[in-house]
């Protein structure tokens, strides 16, 4: 099966105060057609930049990147602004974390989602104006002729992020990247927009990359999972197999931290220790200093990621003796 | 519960605000309405409900922070509704708080050991030699290495900084502490370590915990009994594990569907339509019959109050079905 996106030994490097810091080393990922894959990690472990080097965001003045982005074949890291313009908002639509900060302030939003309508195709004002109103209405927003007329902070979050939804919808996107897109919403909201997402990714054959820390919604969401740690992908299966089985210390560490509703437990096994710096990396397997299966090995010699013959993938010298 | 094991008791507790709308006109914002809530001692009570629904502000009005509107409040047998001046002060020596992002609670021009040594400055208590123990000995208590001590807090990790606020709020040997959201900013496995150290710290030191979150699967693994607040109210009241394995009130029903959850798959999410009403005008009769998928008439015009529909779990709706179940 050839893959929509397929992300080839990514390496992004920060540049600035006379320092290069490594953030994202030797990434390769793939999203299949009408897939959702999730990739998830901590912060500062290199998922939203992942996001951004997809499309392209990331300032040449302050970072490196190095690698291929492949969407159907074709290398974005190749373009030209004006290509990359071309495949922003049309082909790859992006949804961010918090909507207030993305709208423009001083336009009611209705004008905002015309917006990316008039920019790639050939629609008149008119009627870039009513494809508006029909997303505002496909996204589920009460009253819409009345909310296109609204600024952003006359919004709730929930309406708000709808809003995102529908201008990332506005050009029928291919790909669809939603950067934790419920993190600032309340639960229930949350519940709103994750069954509106799947909807749309069911009615519209839309692929999804969600970038969350919340493993609960990769459980829910995502048909495949990559997790990521210091910039690095150190597993990657499908969703039910990584919940059943998790291969690397860090996922099992990840799963075992998280309380769960109905399933309690006495006390949390945490997993002790923290991120290290993206300027201080250890030695040897990043995770070592945290993990409690590390050997002597570990702490010298960096593990490759391999892959397995069931297709899974994993960055650990002792996953199949600790299976 | 028996009277000597109470350490708080609220009754009645109302907190409403003036706030400016458009064109300068004056609303009345009722962030808690009526709030009944006794807190036993070495208890963790959480509460649970969504932004804007006057749990924070429960918090804060329990610590006096605001001058309360009405109603009343005992702390240890103590009515300290309108205490003021000094009385207040020796009672903010037994309630503290930790706050949900470490990062704006702490002086950012301040070295970790001046934040620490601030309650003592405040409450002028023990000569600068002791304090210098003291410090030492809290943060061998929260597990903070002592070479921490001379940083500012920008050099501190997350995990490391909310270290720092439990150290602060366990300063003065508090009695109570009211944790607002006191991992919601961290990391998964950073969260866990604060919370086992929350639980080890009760253990020791005899805390009593009011825990506010947003996050249902922290509180339930974190507290014994939990609130569940909506507008200003407290809707449903009950011991953590019978809340979750049979919540009563619909609200509570929706907010537990809503919560992914590793391990439950194929669920049927009840996703509530709109969003919460505005505290400023909060709807008439219950609160939540705008979003409630079983409102009737009553429910428009008659506010429900709290009632015990099994042992220590109550909960404020006028449908009878909950009441009759088996």
């Amino acid at each position: 099966m050839s893959e929509l996106l397929e992300i080839k030994n990514l390496n992004v490097r920060f540049t600035g105060g006379g320092r290069e810091t490594e953030v994202i080393s030797d990434l390769s990922l793939s999203v299949g057609h009408r897939e959702t894959l999730g990739i998830v990690g901590e912060s500062g472990s290199g998922k939203s930049v992942t996001s951004l080097a997809v499309m392209r965001l990331l300032s040449p003045a302050t970072s490196r990147v190095k690698g291929q982005i492949l969407l159907d074949g074709r290398d974005l890291l190749g373009l030209s602004q004006r290509e990359m313009e071309s495949v922003r908002g049309n082909r790859v639509a992006m949804i961010f974390q918090e909507p207030m900060t993305s709208l423009n302030p001083i336009h009611p939003v209705g004008r905002q989602i015309a917006e990316s309508v008039l920019l790639h195709s050939k629609a008149t004002k008119k009627e870039a104006m009513a494809r508006a109103l029909e997303l505002l209405a496909l996204c589920g927003i009460p009253d819409p002729e009345q909310r296109m007329k609204e600024y952003p902070h006359q919004l709730s979050g929930g309406m708000r992020q709808r809003v995102m939804i529908a201008i990332a919808l506005a050009c029928d996107p291919e790909l669809l990247i939603a950067d934790e897109p419920t993190t600032a919403l309340d639960v229930t909201i949350q519940a709103q927009i994750l069954e509106l997402m799947k909807a749309i990714k069911r009615d519209r054959d839309m692929s999804i990359l969600m970038i969350t820390h919340d493993l609960g919604i990769v459980y829910d969401f995502c048909d495949r999972v990559a997790v990521v740690y210091t910039g690095e992908l150190v597993e990657c299966a499908p969703a039910a197999l990584l919940f059943q089985s998790p291969l690397h210390p860090y996922t099992q560490g990840l799963i075992a931290a998280l309380p769960r509703l109905g399933q309690s437990a006495d006390r949390l096994e945490a997993i002790e220790g923290m991120v290290p710096d993206a300027g201080n990396m250890p030695q040897g397997c990043h995770f070592h200093p945290r993990c409690k299966y590390a050997t002597d090995r570990c702490r010298s010699e960096h593990p490759p990621l391999t892959a397995r013959p069931d297709g899974r993938q994993v960055r650990c010298f002792r996953a199949e003796e600790l299976k | 519960m028996m009277e000597q094991n109470v350490l708080v008791r609220m009754e009645g507790v109302k907190q409403h605000f003036t706030v400016k709308k458009a064109r300068g006109r004056a609303a009345t914002l009722y962030a808690v309405d009526g709030v009944d809530l006794s807190i036993g001692r070495g208890e963790t009570l959480g509460l649970v409900g969504e932004s804007g629904c006057g749990k924070s502000t429960l918090g804060k009005t329990l610590l006096r922070l605001y001058p309360l509107t009405a109603g009343t409040i005992t702390f240890d047998g103590e009515d300290i509704s309108h205490l003021k001046g000094s009385a207040l002060r020796r009672f903010r020596c037994q309630s503290q708080m930790i706050f949900q992002d470490p990062s704006s609670c702490l002086n950012p021009r301040r070295q970790i050991a001046q934040i620490l040594t601030e309650p003592f400055v405040i409450h002028k208590l023990y000569t600068p030699e002791q304090r210098k123990d003291k410090i030492l000995e809290l943060c061998d208590r929260v597990g903070l290495s002592h070479s921490y001590l001379e940083r500012y807090p920008h050099e501190l990790s997350g995990g490391q900084k909310q270290r720092v606020g439990i150290a602060r709020a366990l300063a003065l040997e508090p009695k109570l502490i009211v944790c607002d959201e006191p991992v919601s900013a961290l990391d998964v496995s950073i969260q866990a370590q604060v919370i086992n150290l929350l639980d080890d710290l009760q253990k020791q030191l005899n805390l009593t915990y009011l825990f506010i979150s947003h996050n249902l699967s922290v509180v339930e693994h974190c507290c014994r009994r939990i609130g569940v607040m909506y507008l200003g109210r407290i809707v449903e009241l009950s011991p953590a594990g019978a809340l979750y394995a049979a919540p009563l009130h619909p609200y509570t029903q929706a907010l537990i569907s809503a919560v992914p959850t590793i391990g439950v798959s194929g669920r049927e999410p009840m996703v509530l339509t709109g969003d919460l009403p505005s505290p400023t005008a909060p709807p008439t009769g219950c609160a939540f019959h705008t979003r409630c998928p079983y409102a009737t008439d009553r429910c428009r015009t008659e506010t429900p109050l709290l009632r015990e529909a099994e042992s220590g779990h109550w909960v404020a709706c006028h449908l009878d079905s909950i009441f009759t179940r088996p």
